[in-house]
């Protein structure tokens, strides 16, 4: 507790004003809870301007020291102000507080701490900073093991994450929305609402998006003066003007997230984050195509690099000027202004005039300031130029700052109490969306900044530039500029898309005359490893100005690598405040200029987007399309337990109340085997290949013969990949001279017609040959087992006698007054004919065959029995036996690859010595000793290990089941020469250490003469 | 999200509607090639950045395959023509070299094949 008592500097206050707040309705109280506690805001309030006037400055805790943290920023780059927002079904971890507009009855709690906010055990990580360096957790990989496995990694795993993961299903929708429009233009300050009034004016379809609730960005918090009028006038005057342009839309609390190839953009609507509400989605996610993008998206602020800028109380100038204009709210009584730019003089004279104290303005010139520091003079504020922070002091507030030369080392001049600092380090154009698609950046050394290179801008279909860039975002940094700036854009944007705009001046603003900028990467200049060591860059990864000076001395020369062995600008906020501080301390390290060591990559989203909207209407029932055979329905009132199959559901058995899986499936195998099955096979694919050359075309994809196939009859046939492998199998029925039925697995129809049609079009295109998928033309289903003619006969209608349908025959006819097409084919090694009728007759055949079949106690069966009565009879599964490292010959399939054939695909790549080497993985049956089930995916042990360590393999288990049929466990495998080995028995490990000895026998189980299936 | 036009059904295809299939305008190796040409046909591909031969399916639309001639860096198209072809258009080849003077069909050719 002694710790605690340090730290408590509780007189300290953040606080309402009587007075101000241009976006508050002071008439409108709203009540919210925060860890807890019951308290008040204003209708127009963040959460943060009223977490900071009920005096919450500390937010959380930061990532790896768990030192306090409180709001740094008003807007997206905020940092630390992360909570968990919302409760049950409608909870979100890392909500920022800056960006998350009150609302009556909202609810918070601050995360990353414990076991409270105010008292945090992982602060003692803060006395452990020295051996938590960067790359700290690089380092931990470094041997011993045991250290890793007993100390790091718990420790690590203890501190990961910030806010919990939600536990209960969102209760919120989302949705998808798609936009068509001329001219994009992201960002509604002054420069994005002028290029929106001047594209507008040429005709253009413009549409117009802003990231927050309100319009004019920083403009009138700055106190513009445009054309005569207040800023919140003229912005309001060029709303309504725009509202009239029927080309024009305007949308706010739509964030620009990206722009990609194109013209295409991404944009983040939050519609109910600030009313929540069941009636309307809560994201949308705009999906735009743009002939010409603009970005109008501002600057951000700089934090500067001094000792302790950490400390709650340390604010950004310009967020704490935004909290005092437009929410009324004091960050501090007495606040220190620390810049190196005449900006912050603005934050000065607007404290000044709410009656706060300003007790003194450190301007790191040596030269000062201009028009605005002389303003600030006249206001009786004291300011000390070429001076310095040399340290903050305070631990969970700032009580006061220590005052050194900037040009020094950091020797202490004088201590001046405050309890709050205003820092200014100069401002960064907002580059993200330009930089997404490949736009380019030059250095402005005047400003110190990054900014877009508008000759080296993302270029779309025609070779031409798509984004273009203005306003802040482009380096204007005066409110004239900036509206010249954006009337000359979008002049320029609609000249590109044929359009002209009207010759109108663009809007006059009063400018001040601003003293040129010096940059300041670390105060004071000559700072020792003493301060440096608390200087922090990435207030939320703990990532200090000594982090990336020590990544530098290790060799992590690139900005790249820097980023990710420190972690600067790897936390939510994405490097917005300490990219460009970041780098420029690791060119100092280098003695490189910032331009040649470059940023890192800026990706989108620009601030992060819901899930929720990512996934848009495809969630639940929607998240896929499903598709039903024709008998569905049946399988659903019959107890099906479904298995998914591509798109499709199929029964992987049905189960009779009182039943479990296991039994249903053993009771399926041994009904079909004694008497009589039914199995729905309408999934298998059905492509009709047809023309001409249909033969030569087949010859080629399959690996056997088609083509001499005599028409009625059927042949199982073999894909390959043109690399070899084995991917698809099934039985080809010939229909007429120039027309072939081939069937696929399940999964295969798509991609095998896919497969057909690629060859055809890009290789073969001469060929006269069309093929059809009619999968989901027919029902087909499988009648199988001793039973099977007889039932078919008890229909009547076509003779399905041995002579007149033979096995691996087909035929036209009627059978029960359907129409049908009738195979002899099998793939359970019973007796079994599968009957394909239109699609539409699929469940009144079925409903026939059930009834009719009663009197041999015909039993439907899912996919785990027709499984299990394959595997029985030692007929290969694609994607059991298969894995696309698998060719016919492992199978003992050479029988079906035609010697023949010139050519067929996959040919030439299994002549390939590895191939062809007669040492291959290759089938056999497995049979335990014990009678038990192998696991699957088990794989079989050989003598010594390999080079890591491990043990040799020789071989591994395929497919493996209970086989009721044998009353014992049955497997396929693929075992090193295996068909050489019957009768030898190897050792199968499995996941608890034991062993299981199982024989090598041959792969059919059942029937090995065939004498059940050709009757 | 590239959009490219499909000169079958005439449709500007989202990338989402389009399969990529990888270079265009290889020769099939076959029973009869030496391993190097087959490894070459089979696996070797060009990587260019810049002006690329591409296949695309026009998956969910039409079906068909075409091919895109496009810049890797720029994303620039200068056009896309019918799968059926062994070899570029001659209206392609003009378009690539307005933009990029000194270019020629048989130089990458010749690169895509050593």
């Amino acid at each position: 507790m002694e710790l605690e008592n340090l730290q408590r500097e509780d007189v300290l206050m953040s606080t309402r004003l009587a007075a101000g707040g241009r976006l508050l309705n002071r008439g409108k109280s709203v009540r919210f809870e925060f860890n807890g506690k019951h308290l008040r805001g204003f209708d127009g309030d963040t959460l943060a301007s009223a977490l900071l006037a009920n005096d919450q400055m500390l937010m959380g805790r930061s990532f790896k020291y768990h030192r306090p943290r409180g709001l740094v920023a008003s807007g997206a780059e905020e940092p630390n102000g992360l909570v968990n927002l919302g409760k049950g079904g409608r909870f979100e971890p890392n909500a920022r507080v800056t960006t998350t507009e009150l609302f009556d009855g909202l609810t918070a709690t601050s995360q990353n701490h414990w076991p409270s906010l105010d008292f945090d055990v992982g602060v003692v990580n803060n006395y452990a900073a020295r051996f938590l360096p960067a790359g700290f957790y690089y380092k931990t990989f470094i041997q011993p093991r045991a250290a890793w496995k007993h100390v790091f990694e718990p420790f690590i795993r203890q501190s990961a994450g910030l806010g919990k993961a939600p536990k209960d299903r969102d209760v919120d929708t989302y949705e998808h929305f798609y936009a068509f429009v001329d001219v994009l233009i992201v960002g509604g300050g002054i420069a994005g609402l002028q290029a929106a009034k001047t594209a507008g004016a040429s005709g253009a379809k413009v549409l117009l998006i802003e990231q927050t609730g309100h319009w004019g960005g920083r403009a009138p918090v700055d106190g513009a003066v445009i054309d005569g009028k207040s800023a919140d006038d003229w912005i309001n005057n060029t709303l309504d003007l725009l509202d009239k342009m029927e080309n024009v839309q305007v949308r706010s609390r739509l964030m620009g997230a990206g722009i990609y190839d194109h013209g295409y953009a991404l944009a983040h609507e939050r519609l109910t984050d600030h009313a929540p509400s069941d009636d309307m989605p809560r994201h949308r996610l705009w999906r735009i195509r743009a002939k010409q993008i603009i970005t109008a998206t501002g600057a951000i602020e700089r934090p500067l690099s001094f000792a302790g800028n950490d400390i709650p109380g340390v604010m950004l100038a310009s967020a704490v000027r935004d909290y005092v204009v437009n929410y009324g709210v004091s960050a501090g009584d007495r606040t220190v202004v620390v810049t190196n730019n005449d900006d912050a003089y603005r934050t000065a004279i607007a404290l000044k005039g709410a009656g706060l104290d300003v007790p003194l303005i450190l301007d790191a010139r040596a030269s000062g300031g201009g028009a605005l520091a002389e303003e600030a003079a006249a206001l009786g504020i004291r300011i000390a130029n070429g001076k310095a922070i040399a340290s903050v002091k305070g631990g969970k507030r700032v009580t006061g700052v220590q005052v050194c030369a900037q040009a020094g080392e950091g020797a202490v001049l004088e201590e001046i109490a405050c309890d709050a600092i205003a820092m200014s380090g100069g401002w960064s154009p907002v580059v993200h969306l330009w930089s997404h698609c490949g736009g380019k950046l030059i250095w402005d050394d005047a400003h110190a900044h990054f900014r877009p290179d508008a000759d080296r801008a993302p270029t779309g279909a025609d070779g031409e530039p798509f984004v273009s860039v203005t306003g802040g975002a482009d380096g204007a940094m005066s409110f004239s500029g900036a509206l010249a700036n954006a009337d000359e854009t979008a002049r320029h944007v609609s000249k590109r898309i044929g359009r002209k705009a009207k010759k109108a001046t663009p809007p006059n603003a009063d400018d001040v005359e601003m003293a040129p900028l010096a940059p300041v990467w670390k105060m004071p200049q000559g700072a020792g490893i003493k301060l440096r060591s608390k200087m922090w860059l990435d207030y939320q990864n703990d990532v200090k100005v000594s982090d990336v000076q020590l990544a530098a001395q290790e060799g992590f020369e690139s900005v790249e690598h820097t980023k990710r062995y420190t972690t600067l600008g790897m936390a939510t906020d994405q490097g917005k405040l300490s990219n460009i501080n970041g780098l420029a301390v690791l060119a100092d390290s280098l003695n490189e200029e910032i331009p040649q060591v470059g940023t890192t990559t800026f990706r989108p989203p620009y601030t992060p987007i819901s899930m929720g909207s990512i996934a848009g209407e495809a969630t639940g029932e929607r998240f896929q399309p499903l598709r039903r055979t024709p008998l569905h329905d049946w399988h659903a009132g019959n107890g099906a337990y479904w298995e998914p199959v591509g798109h499709w559901r199929r029964p992987y058995c049905f189960q009779r109340s009182g039943e479990s899986v296991e039994d249903a499936v053993q009771r399926e195998v041994k009904a079909t085997r004694d008497s009589l099955g039914l199995l729905d096979a309408s999934t298998l694919g059905k492509i009709i290949v047809k023309g001409p050359d249909a033969g030569k075309f087949l010859d080629m994809l399959y690996t056997n013969m088609m083509s001499t196939l005599k028409p009625g009859r059927c042949r199982y046939g073999l894909m390959c990949s043109e690399n070899g492998f084995l991917m698809d199998d099934g039985v080809v029925a010939r229909i007429d001279e120039d027309t072939w039925l081939c069937h696929t697995t399940t999964g295969g129809a798509d991609h095998i017609h896919a497969h057909m049609e690629e060859w055809l079009q890009t290789e073969w295109w001469d060929w006269q040959v069309f093929t059809a998928n009619v999968t989901e033309q027919y029902a087909q289903i499988a009648v199988v087992g001793p039973n099977a003619r007889n039932l078919l006969e008890k229909l009547g209608g076509m003779d399905v006698s041995a002579d007149a349908l033979p096995f691996m025959a087909w035929a036209d006819g009627q059978i029960g007054g359907f129409d049908v097409r009738a195979y002899r084919i099998s793939f359970s090694g019973e007796l079994s004919y599968e009957i394909a009728v239109p699609a539409s007759q699929g469940r009144a055949f079925w409903d026939a065959l059930l009834e009719a079949g009663a009197e041999w106690q015909v039993t439907p069966y899912g996919t785990e029995a027709l499984h299990i009565m394959r595997a029985e009879k030692g007929f290969i599964m694609i994607g059991d036996e298969t894995d696309g490292t698998v060719i016919p010959q492992d199978l003992g399939l050479d029988w079906a690859l035609s010697k023949k054939k010139n050519d067929y695909l996959g040919k030439r790549a299994q002549q390939r010595s590895h191939m062809a080497d007669p040492d291959r993985w290759k089938l056999v049956g497995l049979e335990t000793l014990d009678g038990s089930v192998l696991p699957d995916g088990a794989y079989a042990t050989a003598d010594g290990t390999n080079a890591n360590g491990q043990r040799n393999t020789q071989g591994r288990v395929t497919s493996t089941y209970h086989s009721p049929t044998l009353g014992r466990g049955i497997a396929m495998g693929l075992v090193l020469n295996g068909p050489d080995r019957i009768g030898e028995v190897i050792d199968f490990p499995k996941t608890d250490g034991s062993i299981v000895k199982a024989k090598i026998v041959n792969p059919v189980f059942y029937d090995p003469e065939g004498e059940k299936q050709n009757v | 999200m590239l959009i490219l036009h499909c000169p079958y059904c005439g449709v500007d295809a989202e990338e989402t509607e389009l399969h990529a299939g990888g270079q265009a305008h290889l020769t099939r190796e076959t029973v009869g090639s030496d391993d190097e040409a087959f490894e070459d046909y089979l696996f070797m591909r060009e990587n260019p950045k810049g002006v690329h031969f591409e296949r695309w399916r026009h998956a969910s639309g039409c079906g068909k395959w075409f091919h895109a001639a496009r810049c890797t860096t720029t994303l620039e198209v200068f056009g896309t023509y019918s799968a059926q072809t062994t070899a570029p258009p001659r209206e392609i080849c003009d378009a690539i070299s307005g933009k990029r003077p000194g270019w020629s069909w048989k130089t990458f050719s010749a690169r895509m094949f050593s």
